[in-house]
C-alpha cells in the first residue's frame, strides 16, 4: 500500500455517454448527474464514516480508553464488536478510531494541498528554470516507494500521529504539484490569460483570480482518492508503530495488537480493518463519481503511472 | 534499440545520484544530533569520546563533506557500519535483499499468471456474471490493506487447516518447499492489490484491442475465437500491461516492508524499520538508497521490455 499512488475506483468501466446526452445531463443540474451508482455509494459510505466519527461518540457512550475486567469477550448485545485485552470496548474504539483516521487526513491532504497547488502553480506559471527544477524534484520523490518514504520520515521524526501525518503529506504533496501543474499549463494556453496578462495583471492575480479557480475540478477528484490514501496509509503506519500511539485507539494500532490475540478473539482481526477496507473504499468510490461530473477529461487514473509515463502514440 | 536501452541507462544516473542525495539529506537534516542521541544518559562520554566517536561514525566535516564521502563509499559497495554493531551496511543488505526480491518476485508471479485470465475473461464476457465479480473482486482487491489481509490469511489457515507458516527464515537453496510455504502468505497478500490493478488494466485494453479492425479480419477469415483472443488480440493488450507493473513495483516493495515484518522474514523492509527504531542511521540510509535503487532498475527494466515490445516507442 503506498502512501502516493492513488487508488482511485472504477473509472473506465463505464462507457462515455454520447454526445446528445452531455446536453441533457447540463440541464439535469449538479445532483441530476449522479448517475454513476458508484459514486453513490462511495459518498454514503464517506458520509457515514464523518457521522460515525461526530456523531458516534454521543450515540455509543462508552469510553474507548475505559479498561474492564472481563477481557476479550466475543461480540455481545452489551458490547456489539466484542472487548479487547484490556477489557475496552472495540465498537467505541472503532468509533474514535475514525476520529484518528478522519485527522489525519485531512491534515496530510491539506498539506498536500497547500505545499502542492502551490509549487504546481509556479511550476506551471513560471515555466522555464523553476518548471525544470520543481519538477526534478517531484520526479525524484516519485522513484522512491510512497509507503517506504512514508515510513522513513515518520520514523525518523520519531514516532507519533502529527509525524505521521507530516510524514504522509510530504509524501503525497508531488502527486499534488504535478497534476495542478498540469492543468496549469493547459489553461494557460486559453486565450483569456493572454488577454489577462496583457492588460497588466501581476502573476499574483493571474495565479489566483485566473488559473486557480480554473484547477477548482481535478483538485477536487485529487483531494478525495488521496483521502483514502492518506487513511490507508495512516493505518499501515500506526500498524508498523509510527503512527498513533497506545493506548489511544487507531485502526492501524488496533489491529497490531490483534495479531498477538489471532487465536483468541478473532473479532480484534476482523473489525478495524474491515474498517479501513469500507473507508477506503468509500472515499475510491467516491472519487470515481466526482471524477464522472467535475472532470471527465480526467479519463480513467486507475493504475497508470503518474502522468509523464510515455503512453503508446495515438493511432 | 541499443541507442534506446543506452539512452534509458544514462538517464537512471542522474536520477540514483538526486535520489542518494535526498536519502542523505532526509536522515542529517532530522531534528536532533545524531550522536546526543547515541549517547543520551551515557554519562562517561566526555567531550575527546564524543569527537572521536564523531569521526568514526563519518559524521565529521562539512555536509557536502559527508556525503561525498558516504556517496563515495555506496559507490565502491561499501555503505558504512551499523551503529549498533559495527556490522557493515553492506553484509545486512545483501543478506536481506534476496528475501525481498523473492517475495516481489513471487508476488508479481501471482498477480500476474491470475490477473491476466482473469482480465482476459472478464473482457471477453462482458456484462456476465463473472465479469461483474471480477470487477467487484478488483475494487474491493484496490481498497484491502495488505496488513489486515496478512492477518486474515494467518487467522484462515490456522482455523481452517491448524497451519501457521514456519517463523523462521529458511533459504529457497536449503530447503525450498520450506522456503516456498514461508513465502506464499505474505506473497498472497501483497500481490491483490497489484493483482487487481492487472485485471482492471486487462479487462480495459482487451476491450479496446477486441473492438479493432484487425481483431474481425481475423474473425471474418475463420480463425477461432479462442486463437483470435489469446493470438491476436491480447498480445496488444499485454503492452500498456507492462507499464503498469513496472509502476506496480514500487508498491510491491512497500508492502514487501509491511508484510516481512508480520510474517518474521528478514528482508530489506524488515531491515529497514528495526534500524529506524534502533536510530541506526547508516543501516537507515543503505536500506532506503537499496529500496529506491530497486525500484529505478525495475522501471529501467521495463522501459527497455517496452521498447522492445513496442519498436515506436524506441525509435523516438
Amino acid at each position: 500500500m503506498s502512501a502516493r499512488e492513488p487508488i482511485p475506483a472504477l473509472a473506465g468501466d463505464t462507457p462515455p455517454p454520447p454526445a446528445w446526452d452531455a446536453v441533457g445531463r447540463t440541464r439535469l443540474g449538479f445532483l441530476g448527474r449522479w448517475r454513476n451508482p458508484i459514486g453513490i455509494i462511495g459518498a454514503g459510505i464517506v458520509v457515514f464514516n464523518v457521522l460515525a466519527a461526530f456523531l458516534g461518540p454521543v450515540v455509543w457512550r462508552v469510553d474507548p480508553d475505559a479498561q474492564a475486567r472481563d477481557r476479550l469477550l466475543a461480540p455481545s448485545w452489551e458490547s456489539p464488536l466484542g472487548t479487547d485485552e484490556l477489557g475496552r470496548d472495540v465498537l467505541a474504539r472503532i468509533i474514535h478510531g475514525a476520529q484518528v483516521s478522519l485527522q489525519v487526513g485531512a491534515i496530510a491532504v491539506g498539506i498536500a494541498l497547500v505545499v502542492g497547488t502551490l509549487l504546481g502553480l509556479l511550476a506551471g506559471y513560471y515555466k522555464g528554470l523553476v518548471d525544470a527544477t520543481l519538477m526534478r524534484l517531484v520526479d525524484l520523490m516519485f522513484a522512491l516507494p510512497g509507503i517506504v518514504l512514508a515510513i522513513v520520515i515518520a520514523g525518523l521524526l520519531g514516532p507519533s500521529r502529527r509525524n505521521a501525518m507530516i510524514a504522509i503529506g510530504v509524501v503525497i504533496t508531488p502527486a499534488f504539484a504535478r497534476v495542478v501543474r498540469g492543468a496549469v499549463l493547459e489553461v494557460m494556453g486559453f486565450p483569456y490569460i493572454e488577454s489577462t496578462r496583457a492588460l497588466g495583471a501581476s502573476g499574483l492575480r493571474v495565479m489566483g483570480r485566473h488559473l486557480l479557480p480554473n484547477i477548482v475540478a481535478p483538485l477536487t477528484v485529487l483531494v478525495t482518492v488521496y483521502l483514502g490514501t492518506a487513511i490507508l496509509s495512516e493505518a499501515a503506519l500506526s500498524f508498523l508503530g509510527l503512527g498513533t500511539q497506545p493506548p489511544e485507539a487507531s485502526w492501524g494500532g488496533m489491529l497490531n495488537t490483534a495479531r498477538s490475540y489471532i487465536d483468541a478473539a478473532w473479532w480484534l482481526s476482523i473489525f478495524p480493518g474491515a474498517a479501513i477496507m469500507v473507508v477506503v473504499l468509500g472515499f475510491n468510490f467516491l472519487g470515481d463519481g466526482l471524477r464522472d461530473i467535475l472532470d471527465p477529461r480526467l479519463g480513467p487514473t486507475i493504475g497508470e503511472a503518474p502522468a509523464a509515463k510515455k503512453q503508446p502514440p495515438p493511432e | 534499440m541499443l541507442g534506446f536501452v543506452a539512452r534509458r541507462v544514462l538517464l537512471t544516473i542522474p536520477t540514483i545520484l538526486g535520489i542518494s542525495i535526498i536519502i542523505f539529506l532526509m536522515v542529517r537534516l532530522m531534528p536532533g544530533d545524531i550522536i546526543d542521541v547515541l549517547f543520551a544518559g551515557d554519562v562517561t562520554a566526555t567531550p575527546e569520546i564524543i569527537e572521536q566517536a564523531r569521526e568514526q561514525l563519518g559524521l565529521s566535516g562539512s555536509l557536502p563533506e559527508q556525503y561525498w564521502r558516504w556517496a563515495s563509499g555506496v559507490a565502491q559497495g561499501d555503505f558504512g557500519d551499523s551503529f549498533r554493531n559495527t556490522e557493515p551496511v553492506d553484509d545486512i543488505l545483501w543478506r536481506a535483499l534476496p528475501i525481498t526480491l523473492e517475495l516481489m518476485i513471487l508476488s508479481l508471479l501471482i498477480a500476474v499468471v491470475v490477473g491476466i485470465p482473469l482480465g482476459v475473461i472478464s473482457a471477453v464476457r462482458r456484462d456476465s456474471a463473472s465479469d461483474y465479480a471480477s470487477r467487484v473482486g478488483g475494487l474491493i482487491g484496490i481498497s484491502v490493506p495488505n496488513f489486515w489481509l496478512a492477518t486474515l490469511l494467518l487467522l484462515f489457515t490456522s482455523r481452517v487447516f491448524g497451519w501457521v507458516p514456519p517463523l523462521t527464515y529458511t533459504s529457497f537453496f536449503d530447503d525450498p518447499l520450506t522456503n516456498l510455504s514461508q513465502f506464499i502468505l505474505p506473497a498472497l497478500s501483497i500481490s491483490v492489490f497489484t493483482l487487481a490493478i492487472v485485471m482492471r488494466m486487462v479487462r480495459a485494453t482487451m476491450l479496446e484491442v477486441l473492438s479493432q479492425d484487425y481483431v474481425r479480419t481475423a474473425r471474418a477469415k475463420g480463425v477461432r475465437k479462442r486463437l483470435v483472443v489469446y493470438r491476436h488480440a491480447l498480445r496488444n493488450a499485454l503492452i500498456p500491461v507492462v507499464t503498469v507493473v513496472g509502476f506496480e513495483i514500487g508498491i510491491l516493495i512497500g508492502g514487501a516492508a509491511i508484510v516481512e515484518t508480520i510474517f518474521g522474514l528478514p528482508g530489506v523492509g524488515y531491515v529497514l524499520l528495526q534500524s529506524i527504531f534502533n536510530r541506526d542511521y547508516p543501516v537507515v540510509q543503505g536500506a532506503t538508497l537499496l529500496v529506491a535503487l530497486t525500484f529505478v532498475l525495475a522501471n529501467l527494466l521495463v522501459d527497455i521490455v517496452y521498447g522492445w515490445l513496442d519498436p515506436r516507442i524506441s525509435q523516438e
